[in-house]
C-alpha cells in the first residue's frame, strides 16, 4: 500500500501531461486532415476573356496544384434553342473561358489575397470568385479550434508541471537522509541517487503504459469513432508505436530531469 | 607507530563567525583507542564530524587516514568514508531499510559480493544479539537495540577507523555494555583504531586507552 502511494502521485502527474500531449496530436492530426479535406474541395473560379497560358500560372504561384478548364458544355445545352452546330462552335470561341484553379493546401485568408493580386495582373482575367467570405469563416473556426485546445493543453502542462515541482520537494525531503546516510559512508553521486531514478524510470513506465492503455481504449470507443465519422475525416487516434515512443520518451525525460534536480538539490547536512 | 589522524594549528567552525575548535595540534596512533570528553558545547561533536569529513577544517590541517581534509574532493572524501565506520548518537539508520539492509550499507558500498555481505550481516547480528530481529525496521526496535544496529553497520567493513559520538548516551546497561564489548573487541583484534567521544569513561573498561579533554576550544590530554 506504502509503496503503491510512494508511486500513485507522480504516475498521475505524468500521466496528465501525456493525456494533454496526446489530445494535442490527436486535434493536430485532426484539424491538418481537415485541412486537407478542405482544399481538395476548395477551389478558385477564374473567368478569362482568353485561354490562360496555364504553365506561366503554375509556375508564379506555386500554392496552384493544377489548372482545369472548365467545359462551356453545359452552359451552351442550357442556352440550346435549336442553333446550328457552326453557331454553337462560333459560341464556344466568344464565350469567356472558366478555369477551376486546386491549390496544393487550405490557404491562409492572406495566400488567398496574394494569389487574388497575382492573377489580376494578368489582363485576360476579368473575374475571380474565391469564395473568400466562406473560405475566412471555417479558416477562422480552424484556427480559433486549434488555439483553444492548445491554450487548454498549455494550462494543463503547466499545471502539472506545478505539480510535479510539488511532488519533487516531497521526493527531496523523503530522500534526503537516506542520501545523507549514504554518503557518510562514502557512496558515490550515482549511487546514492541510484533508487530516486529507478523510482523515476519505474514511474515513467507506469505512466506510459497507462497512457497506452487508456489511448488503446479511447482510439477504438465507437462513440469517439462516431464523432470523427460526423465531421468527415478519419484519422489515427492513437498508433500504438510511434505515439507510445513519444510519450514514453516524454514522460522518462520528464520524471528524469526531477530525479537529477533532487540530486543536484541535495547537500549534506553538518 | 603510524599516525591515523594529524592535526596541525587545527580551527573549527560552521560559520566565519564563532570558532569553535581553536588551532589545536594532536595526532593518535593507529590502533589505539581514544575517548575525547568535555562539557557540553565544548566541541567534542564538532571535531568528531571533522575527522569524517563532515565539517572542513576553517584553518590548519587535518589528515585522516593519510588523506588531507582542508579542501578535499568529493571522491577523496568517499574513498576515506569507505574505511571508517561511524556510530552516531542519533543513530542515523535508513527508516526504510531493514535493520539487515542498514547494516549491509558500508557493505554495499565496497563493492562486497552478495554471499560475503551475508555471511557477515549474519554474523553481526548474532554478536549484536538482533538475530530474531533481522527483517524488522528500525522504528520497530528499541533505542539500545538501534545503536547495536548502528554499531554492527560501523563494524560490518572491517574499517581502519571507528568514530563514536556519545554511543552509549541514553541506552540501557545491558546495550550499554554490548556496545563497549564490540568497541573492545574491534580494537584488539582487528587492531581498528576507535575515537569514542562521550561525557563519561566507563568504569569497566578493560583496556588502555587515552584520554582527551576538549575545554574552551582546545584540547589536552589527561594522563
Amino acid at each position: 500500500m506504502k509503496s503503491v502511494r510512494n508511486h500513485l502521485s507522480l504516475v498521475i502527474a505524468l500521466l496528465s501531461i501525456l493525456f494533454s500531449i496526446q489530445i494535442f496530436i490527436v486535434v493536430d492530426r485532426s484539424i491538418t486532415t481537415y485541412k486537407h479535406n478542405l482544399a481538395t474541395k476548395y477551389s478558385v473560379v477564374v473567368v478569362s476573356q482568353k485561354k490562360l497560358d496555364t504553365e506561366t500560372l503554375l509556375k508564379k504561384n506555386t500554392i496552384i496544384e493544377t489548372i482545369e478548364k472548365l467545359s462551356p458544355d453545359n452552359v451552351i445545352e442550357k442556352l440550346d434553342t435549336g442553333m446550328s452546330a457552326k453557331s454553337i462552335d462560333f459560341l464556344k470561341l466568344t464565350l469567356p473561358k472558366f478555369y477551376k484553379i486546386k491549390l496544393t493546401h487550405f490557404p491562409s485568408p492572406s495566400e488567398i489575397d496574394k494569389l487574388t493580386k497575382n492573377l489580376k495582373k494578368n489582363k485576360n482575367i476579368k473575374k475571380i470568385e474565391s469564395f473568400s467570405n466562406n473560405h475566412d469563416t471555417t479558416y477562422k473556426l480552424l484556427i480559433l479550434f486549434k488555439s483553444v485546445i492548445s491554450a487548454f493543453a498549455l494550462v494543463m502542462i503547466v499545471v502539472t508541471i506545478l505539480l510535479i515541482f510539488k511532488e519533487l520537494r516531497i521526493w527531496q525531503f523523503k530522500h534526503n537522509e537516506r542520501m545523507n546516510i549514504m554518503g557518510l559512508f562514502g557512496a558515490p553521486t550515482w549511487l546514492r541517487s541510484a533508487v530516486l531514478f529507478r523510482l523515476a524510470i519505474v514511474d515513467a513506465l507506469i505512466a506510459s503504459a497507462l497512457a497506452f492503455i487508456l489511448f488503446s481504449i479511447i482510439s477504438t470507443n465507437e462513440w469517439v469513432l462516431a464523432q470523427f465519422k460526423t465531421i468527415g475525416i478519419s484519422i489515427v487516434i492513437f498508433d500504438p508505436v510511434s505515439d507510445f515512443l513519444i510519450l514514453l520518451g516524454i514522460a522518462l525525460v520528464l520524471s528524469l530531469l526531477l530525479a537529477s534536480f533532487i540530486v543536484l538539490g541535495h547537500k549534506e547536512e553538518v | 607507530m603510524d599516525k591515523v589522524i594529524i592535526a596541525d594549528n587545527l580551527s573549527l567552525s560552521y560559520s566565519n563567525d564563532e570558532t569553535i575548535i581553536n588551532k589545536v595540534n594532536f595526532s593518535i596512533n593507529s590502533g589505539s583507542f581514544v575517548f575525547i570528553t568535555g562539557a557540553s558545547g565544548s566541541g567534542k561533536s564538532t571535531l568528531l564530524k571533522s575527522l569524517y569529513g563532515a565539517l572542513k577544517p576553517k584553518e590548519g590541517s587535518l589528515v585522516v587516514g593519510g588523506v588531507e581534509l582542508r579542501g578535499v574532493s568529493g571522491s577523496k572524501l568517499n574513498f576515506l568514508r569507505k574505511h571508517i565506520g561511524i556510530v552516531f548518537q542519533d543513530y542515523k539508520l535508513v527508516k526504510e531499510w531493514t535493520i539487515e539492509k542498514n547494516i549491509m550499507l558500508p557493505l554495499i558500498i565496497n563493492g562486497y559480493e552478495k554471499s560475503v555481505t551475508q555471511n557477515q550481516v549474519d554474523s553481526l547480528l548474532k554478536h549484536v544479539r538482533l538475530k530474531h530481529q533481522a527483517g524488522k525496521y528500525p522504528l520497530e526496535l528499541s533505542g539500545g537495540e538501534q545503536q547495536r544496529v548502528a554499531m554492527a553497520r560501523a563494524l560490518s567493513h572491517n574499517p581502519i577507523l571507528i568514530l563514536a559520538d556519545e554511543p552509549t548516551g541514553n541506552l540501557d546497561d545491558y546495550s550499554s555494555q554490548l556496545i563497549w564489548n564490540l568497541l573492545e573487541g574491534a580494537n584488539q583484534q582487528l587492531k581498528t583504531t576507535v575515537i569514542v567521544v562521550t561525557h563519561h569513561i566507563p568504569e569497566t573498561m578493560g583496556i588502555d586507552y587515552k584520554h582527551y579533554h576538549i575545554e574552551y576550544g582546545s584540547i589536552h590530554e589527561v594522563s
